[in-house]
């Protein structure tokens, strides 16, 4: 394990150990409800403040229970991990593709350009792509690969 | 900090809409700008309204007894400028708002205000002033991420105390109960958030080197090594 991910390590426990510490000290027992929403207290605070207060708004939709709701909050999560991997994915490939295309270049003594069957099974080439579904490299391999900047898909 | 749907009085609902719009419409402006200049900003972008939607999805447990989540929108305050997260933070509020009844329509303004606006804006702001002392730079994205989340806490207990005083000890009797609520829970969590932030930057240092360099997070020649982040951790540990 390198240092960095060591470091990336230990900052993702030290959330977790955040997030699971009042839940292991049971730092809720002296609650009715025990880990209750914050906004929900607030709302109870209001009520509390306010007693005669009507909400004057009630939500157009509401998740019918409990599951649908925590489904739907899954579903909000999901979305975003999902297009958070497929960003650092997308480069990470596109850096593997560079430094194998670099690699390609260094061996290569002779100055003939890439046989294209070798580059559809190279990941990417520098230059850009459309998308993960695109038809792979277009062109030549280029030199200075860091420099090159991809233009981003279509699709975010 | 989601005010929920219907707990603001009217005038107070419309007063943090109106106030709110500008920062939106600006966003959108910002937001078309980059897009239009740098379509290879495009996926960045996307990642950093991803992170708020994860983020904001997490209900972490806190000290308190309650729960709460972070916010997510420092870390787009910091790559894109903070009118960009006013977009960002406010697709994210609408989600919860239509399909979760987390936070409400007629509340929107006043979540758009905490989450959107000040929380962004408070987290560049320190940021910004972090780096003008040559601190390092996950120690300056630890603090912005930091006060990003705090400070849209903080914003909401000011608008529900502006909203509901107290009968008895007034304005800032209320301030103290919903601050008690919301602002001291959110302590841990603002760290975690910090800690978080830090990581998909670590993250994005290794895969977005010029990207983060066209966006001026990273100075050229300025090395960002691994030392700042466990700097940021220990500092995180020691609070």
């Amino acid at each position: 394990m390198s240092r960095n991910a060591k470091i990336n390590a230990l900052l993702l426990f030290v959330v977790a150990a955040l997030a699971v510490l009042p839940l292991a000290l049971g730092l809720g027992d002296h609650k009715e409800e025990p880990f209750s929403g914050a906004d929900a207290e607030a709302e109870t605070a209001i009520t509390e403040i306010e007693p005669d207060y009507e909400p004057w708004f009630s939500p157009l939709y509401e998740p019918p229970s409990g599951e649908i709701e925590s489904a739907l909050f899954a579903l909000q999560a999901a979305l975003g991990a999902g297009v958070l991997a497929y960003y650092f994915g997308l480069h990470r490939g596109r850096r593997q593709g560079e430094l194998r295309a670099l690699a390609q270049q260094d061996t290569a003594a002779s100055t003939t350009s890439v046989p294209s069957s070798k580059a559809s099974t190279s990941s990417r080439s520098t230059e850009n792509s459309e998308d993960s579904r695109g038809s792979g490299s277009s062109g030549s391999p280029q030199g200075s690969a860091s420099a090159s900047v991809p233009s981003a898909p279509e699709r975010t | 900090m989601h005010i929920a749907e219907g707990f603001l009085p009217p005038a107070h609902a419309i007063a943090w809409s109106v106030a709110s719009a500008p920062f939106v419409v600006h966003g959108v402006r910002s937001l078309t700008r980059e897009v239009k200049e740098h379509p290879e900003s495009t996926l960045l972008l996307g990642a950093s309204g991803a992170f708020t939607f994860v983020l904001s999805a997490l209900k972490l447990p806190s000290v308190t007894g309650s729960c709460s989540h972070p916010t997510g929108t420092g870390l787009g305050a910091i790559l894109f400028r903070p009118p960009v997260m006013a977009v960002l933070g406010t697709i994210t509020l609408l989600f919860q708002a239509l399909l979760l009844a987390h936070g409400g329509l007629t509340t929107l303004g006043a979540n758009v205000f905490s989450m959107a606006v000040v929380g962004p804006w408070a987290g560049y702001a320190v940021y910004r002033l972090l780096r003008r002392f040559d601190v390092p730079l996950m120690v300056t994205v630890f603090f912005g991420a930091f006060v990003a989340d705090l400070s849209t806490y903080c914003v909401t207990s000011v608008q529900l105390a502006l909203a509901f005083p107290d009968p008895s000890s007034g304005f800032l009797g209320a301030l103290g109960k919903f601050g008690s609520i919301f602002a001291v829970t959110q302590l841990p969590l603002a760290v975690s958030e910090g800690l978080l932030t830090v990581f998909v930057m670590r993250l994005l240092t290794q895969s977005s080197k010029g990207e983060l360099t066209r966006l001026g997070v990273l100075v050229t020649g300025g090395r960002k090594r691994a030392g700042a982040g466990a700097d940021a951790e220990t500092e995180a540990v020691a609070r």
